[in-house]
């Protein structure tokens, strides 16, 4: 498929999942009202239901979904390998610590950027971990190996959200709860803005480390070989890769998946080339999450079922697919 | 491009005796030089450490007279093409994505291929006899089509010099001559090939020079009757070894021999 020709189809996607987000809740609002709350008329109590509480909403849906994207295809670009994941390799629950502490101690009054932050360093502990596990057996990461490292560092980090919220008070564990299942719920304007500051220079960044990425993916001798600054480029997409999870974690919580889905779809339409996957996986993360966002509103409306549900409920079938394939070609 | 290492020597952490122990090469433009050695004697090391991956604990490297560490890295690889021992593609890729990958060094951050770009990946799919599998994937690809895509890749450098890591090693004889025939013409027409390979016998009717290492060690270097020794490589490989001469092209030939009591 013509790599434009799918960016526009994503677009339009997405236009299509923030009209649907916007009109679909438990007020059905039709178009017509929707598109008079966004221009500034209609009455009061749509457009505060639009504008405070579903569009905020939808849009966090697409920084998160399409942070999680790239960032998945991103760690699956350094590791050589398609399962390669945030929330597989134990970075989104590195995040989620860095987010429940800062929570548990109080922390998070401070501002809007401390919690972000927190998140980012628990991703960035995470990430060190994982590399330092699977490089221990050798040069070459074994797959299994990797899989196992980021078994075991999430739920190593598992037990420490189990130990902080067990010395908390309740209150906080409420508010926690949404750090392990993973919730829009909570999307406000400000939240929105958050996601978007770390998110989408994040997301450039990355875009425009896409050439070095592509040597990358193929290994890392042949990569400085070919003239890539390995270590460089190495470090700074590891990094970045994990702001943009720890951003997502951050005001979302932790949502399993859409970085293995997502990528692996749009490399089956269009192929490896990170100069469109990367872009194409950030629209397609949007997407993808908007709408799991809507089922998750409505499949058993009034009740509202946890988003990374529905996204592993997508996810885990399609993970077993990948590591059947991966194991039978090693 | 002249190629010279003095005096290298290669240390890993945490292991016993040096990788590489006091190795001097100088290969002039126009030659093959064919590198030799038992398994974990310091060939890949020495191709490490040519091009600037393993960090060297003493002695120096020059490409061209200048000191290794002072070319940047886009430099040198549009200057020296390499084909490491293995890759693990992972992901969908044809071959002409691959080739393409050649241009890096020559292609700014988000540039598109310029029509030189082009010219030169066709050349070189052209060279290594792999246009028609241009938009194949390459995990679809026979052992000897992906080593021919993957030094495709390294002449889309449009290097002066070739280095490469058993790019013979599986393949058959058809596929392994034809890819020994492209490295000596390349080298006819004033390439630098440092070729790294198992094959004893067969290299040796290509190879302007030989190196043999042990143990991380020189143990023998100079053209290939010089190396190819029944002494020299009995004593190397630790198993008695006939030597002759081909009665064709004059050139070495190796017969391990049966052993009574092993």
């Amino acid at each position: 498929m013509n790599r434009w020709g799918l960016g526009a189809l994503l677009v339009a996607l997405l236009a299509v999942a923030v009209l649907l987000g916007v009109r679909f809740g438990s007020v059905r609002i039709p178009v017509s009202e929707v598109w008079a709350a966004l221009t500034g008329g209609g009455d009061a109590t749509t457009r505060d239901i639009v504008l405070r509480l579903r569009l905020p909403r939808v849009l966090l849906a697409l920084l998160v979904g399409g942070g999680l994207a790239i960032a998945g295809a991103t760690f699956q670009a350094l590791l050589r390998n398609p399962l390669a994941e945030p929330y597989i390799l134990g970075i989104s629950g590195g995040a989620s610590v860095g987010a429940v502490l800062v929570l548990a101690l109080g922390w998070a009054a401070a501002g809007s950027w401390v919690l972000p932050l927190a998140a980012f360093a628990g991703a960035l502990l995470a990430i060190t971990l994982v590399f330092r596990v699977a490089t221990a057996t050798g040069r070459v990461m074994d797959v299994r190996v990797l899989l196992l490292a980021g078994v075991v560092v999430a739920a190593f980090f598992s037990a420490c959200i189990a130990f902080i919220l067990s010395v908390s008070p309740a209150r906080t564990i409420q508010s926690a709860v949404l750090w392990i299942m993973g919730s829009l719920a909570g999307a406000t304007w400000r939240s929105v803005i958050v996601a978007a500051a770390y998110t989408l220079p994040s997301t450039l960044l990355l875009i425009a480390l896409a050439r070095p990425l592509n040597l990358m993916a193929i290994g890392e001798d042949t990569a400085h070989y070919l003239g890539a600054d390995v270590e460089g480029v190495k470090r700074l997409s590891l990094i970045v890769a994990a702001l943009v999870t720890a951003a997502g974690v951050a005001v979302a919580g932790v949502i399993g998946f859409v970085g293995l889905v997502v990528p692996h779809a749009i490399r089956l339409l269009v192929g490896s080339d990170h100069r469109a996957l990367l872009p194409l996986s950030f629209l397609a993360g949007g997407a993808f999450l908007a709408l799991a966002d809507l089922v998750a509103r409505l499949a058993l409306a009034p009740t509202e079922i946890p988003i990374g549900v529905i996204t592993a409920f997508v996810g885990v079938p399609f993970f077993l697919v990948l590591l059947r394939r991966s194991v039978s070609i090693a | 491009m002249k190629i010279e290492a003095v005096g290298v020597v290669v240390r890993y952490p945490g292991l016993g005796r040096p990788a590489l122990d006091d190795v001097s090469i100088e290969v002039p433009p126009g030659t093959l030089y064919a590198v030799l050695g038992p398994n974990g004697s310091g060939k890949s090391t020495l191709m490490r450490a040519l091009l600037g991956i393993s960090p060297l604990t003493s002695g120096h490297v020059t490409l061209d007279g200048r000191s290794a560490g002072g070319w940047n890295r886009r430099e040198r690889a549009r200057s020296v093409g390499a084909v490491p021992q293995s890759e693990a593609i992972a992901f969908p890729l044809t071959v002409r994505e691959m080739v393409a990958m050649g241009r890096y060094p020559y292609l700014a951050a988000l540039a598109g291929e310029s029509a030189v770009d082009r010219a030169a990946i066709a050349r070189a799919l052209q060279g290594c006899d792999v246009a028609d599998l241009a938009d194949r994937d390459v995990s679809t690809l026979s052992g000897g089509e992906l080593q021919r895509a993957r030094i495709a890749r390294a002449l889309a450098q449009e290097p002066r010099a070739l280095v490469l890591d058993e790019p013979t090693a599986s393949l058959d004889i058809r596929h392994e001559m034809g890819i020994l025939e492209l490295l000596r013409s390349s080298a006819d027409e004033g390439m630098t090939v440092i070729l790294i390979t198992h094959g004893l016998g067969t290299v040796a009717q290509f190879a302007d020079k030989m190196l043999l290492l042990s143990r991380g060690k020189v143990a023998a270097e100079g053209v290939p009757t010089d190396v190819i020794r029944e002494d020299v490589l009995a004593d190397v490989y630790g198993w008695p070894v006939s030597v002759h001469s081909d009665p064709e092209s004059g050139a070495p030939r190796v017969t391990p021999r049966r052993v009574a009591s092993f």
